[in-house]
């Protein structure tokens, strides 16, 4: 009952969202429906599986070079180059594996952020790729059959579309087998090990699936901005927001990611607004403290510490009930004394 | 490619070898005592060459004076952001401990950005400029000094870690917490110790560089990459690890650039380090 109350006015809040808002605001909102859907894609692997990578801004950056580079030379419709560039990264992410799966903890994320730099590398050298300078979209045609506006709106459906199929997809792991094995491989590797569960290939799963969403995301990137290059959809910065707006949600929940972008793409809309222009850093001082704060204080994110607080409240209510009736008892007993 | 070219090129490799090495045994020092990976390594490296270089424009003392001062000053931020922050993170998950230093990264990189402008900034004419000619290979002086500054600050760590008392308790803390704690090693002395060294290597190879390399904020980034790798192929933890991996990886760098291009040496380390790790997950030099 109260699930379904909290879906409607979810559902009339995004219906209505749109028309409540300016453009610049409608495009902070299109940026957080982005965030979190890359936040979502992170964490099947990072948050379920526990396997911490520093390096998806490699999947990201590559499906949206997949999706462009097919639109621009050989006049492929996005909506198949979103899908092609999800194949491509999933493909990567293969080799990605391979390299990287056989380390463990810090060593694990170190080797992620090296073959992430080397990919970021390849497309700052690439000719054919468009080197440093990037790549422009091409707006010759328009329109929901090529995925490309003029106007912000249609983008937030899309974004919107967007981050709930990758939920749903998400949702459907936590529910199906697959959940349990990676949770099994986060929290228990050598027992889930000892029953047979084949860890190596289980993690390759979480991460094929994770790359193929990130790439689908960094092809819309590219069809809403409509210009890409290496430093915005291949850059370290990027791969660290992935996490960050997972572990600031909540870890290897389904909501996690969405709570953790609302609050820091805000934060960095915000700051940049009020403060970018000046040219001395104050956002990033204002941004970074955030984060430190957000890591110190609140270890499990923000969905751990409203269940925290839920908690404590459950059980304040619980030792008030028991002292009543323990009163009620006390009272009983002497009405039976006197 | 004549032997003069090789011969110069594997020499500057190891000169930038090893100012990589002591930012590497900074981080893995850290590391080694308290498992923790310190991503704003790279921003103590800028804070020391900040200091050389604002010691320098203001009071025209030489960067190779004032370094004792700037590592004494950045051993003191070493300690204090272990006192302030770290500690309040000791026990928190691996994913909390690496954002709380991403965020102190990107902290100090604002802070850098707020109180000195992001320009490009550099030291003209300090007393070690020029070239010098040894055995028919051509090395800038800056170079050729900070290397000879970088084992000279290396050894002092070496020999501070096996032949003092304090160096021994720090690497008992390192191999072992519980049983340091109960031989009565205060292990907040020691956390506090490795941050302090580990900030004050970082600071020493900053004074070092910033004869030869510009200065801005964002100057850590060109070298955390690199000082990870290093600290990965020693094995980490491992000081001595690291100051071999150092050079290795400061020789593979500038090799490679010369094979294949400067826009490659970094790839050339990285393919180098992803390779290694395939065989030898531990790292060259670590335990298994």
């Amino acid at each position: 009952m109260k699930n379904t109350i909290f879906a409607i006015a979810a559902a009339a809040l995004v219906l209505a969202l749109p028309s409540m808002l300016d453009a610049s605001h409608l495009n902070t909102v299109i940026l957080v429906l982005m965030a979190a859907q890359l936040g979502v894609a992170w964490n099947m692997l990072g948050g379920y599986a526990g396997q911490v990578s520093l390096g998806h801004a490699a999947f990201v950056g590559l499906g949206a070079y997949t999706s462009t580079l097919l639109l621009i030379k050989f006049g492929v419709n996005p909506w198949i180059g979103i899908v092609a560039g999800g194949c491509m990264s999933a493909a990567l992410s293969l080799a990605f594996g391979w390299s990287c799966f056989r380390l463990k903890g810090h060593y694990f994320s170190m080797a992620t952020i090296a073959v992430a730099e080397l990919v970021q590398i390849f497309f700052t050298e690439w000719e054919y790729g468009g080197t440093a300078v990037g790549l422009y979209v091409p707006m010759d045609h328009q329109g929901w059959l090529w995925m490309n506006f003029a106007t912000k709106l249609p983008y937030y459906w899309l974004a919107l579309g967007l981050l709930a199929l990758t939920m749903l997809a998400n949702l459907w792991i936590e529910r199906s087998f697959l959940g349990y094995y990676f949770r099994a491989i986060k929290d228990e590797p050598d027992a889930a090990r000892s029953v047979g569960v084949n860890i190596a290939r289980y993690k390759q799963i979480a991460l094929s699936v994770s790359a193929f969403f990130s790439a689908m995301g960094g092809s819309l990137y590219a069809q809403k901005e409509l210009y890409i290059d290496p430093n915005s959809v291949l850059s370290t910065a990027l791969s660290i927001k992935m996490a960050l707006v997972s572990i600031l949600g909540g870890v290897g929940t389904l909501f996690g990611p969405l709570v953790g972008s609302v609050v820091l793409t805000s934060i960095e809309e915000f700051t940049r607004a009020m403060f970018g222009g000046t040219g001395r850093g104050t956002d990033v001082i204002i941004y970074a403290s955030m984060i430190i704060a957000i890591a110190v204080f609140y270890p499990t994110g923000l969905l751990g510490w409203v269940r925290s607080f839920k908690e404590r409240g459950t059980a304040r209510a619980d030792a008030a009930r028991q002292l009543a009736e323990h009163a009620a008892s006390q009272q009983a007993k002497s009405g039976e004394a006197s | 490619m004549t032997t003069e070219i090789f011969l110069q090129t594997l020499a500057s490799g190891v000169l930038i070898g090893l100012i990589y090495a002591l930012i590497a045994i900074g981080l893995t020092m850290i590391f080694g005592v308290m498992e923790i990976v310190n991503f704003a390594h790279g921003e103590f490296l800028m804070l020391g060459m900040y200091s050389s270089f604002w010691l320098f424009a203001l009071y025209a003392l030489d960067p190779m004076v004032t370094l004792p001062a700037t590592v004494i000053m950045l051993f003191a931020v070493g300690v204090l952001l272990y006192r302030l922050i770290i500690v309040r993170i000791m026990h928190a998950p691996m994913l909390s401990q690496i954002f709380t230093t991403f965020g102190l990264m990107y902290l100090l990189r604002g802070l850098a950005q707020f109180f000195w402008k992001p320009d490009f900034r550099s030291i003209e004419n300090s007393a070690v400029s020029g070239s010098v000619k040894i055995l028919g290979i051509q090395l800038g002086t800056p170079q050729l000094v900070a290397g000879v500054g970088a084992i000279v600050v290396t050894g002092l760590i070496y020999f501070f870690l096996n032949k003092t008392r304090m160096g021994a308790a720090l690497e008992a803390t390192a191999s072992d917490k519980e049983a340091a704690r109960l031989m009565g090693i205060d292990s907040h002395k020691m956390f506090s110790l490795a941050w302090g060294i580990g900030a004050a290597c970082a600071g020493a190879a900053g004074v070092l560089l910033s004869t030869f390399f510009p200065i801005f904020p964002d100057v850590g980034a060109n070298f955390i990459l690199l000082a990870f790798v290093v600290v990965n192929l020693g094995g980490f933890g491992s000081v001595t690890g690291a100051f071999w991996a150092g050079i290795i990886v400061g020789v593979m760098e500038v090799m490679g650039g010369l094979l294949l291009g400067p826009q490659y040496k970094t790839a050339v380390v990285l393919v180098m380090f992803l390779g290694v790790l395939m065989f030898r997950p531990q790292g060259l030099m670590g335990k298994a």
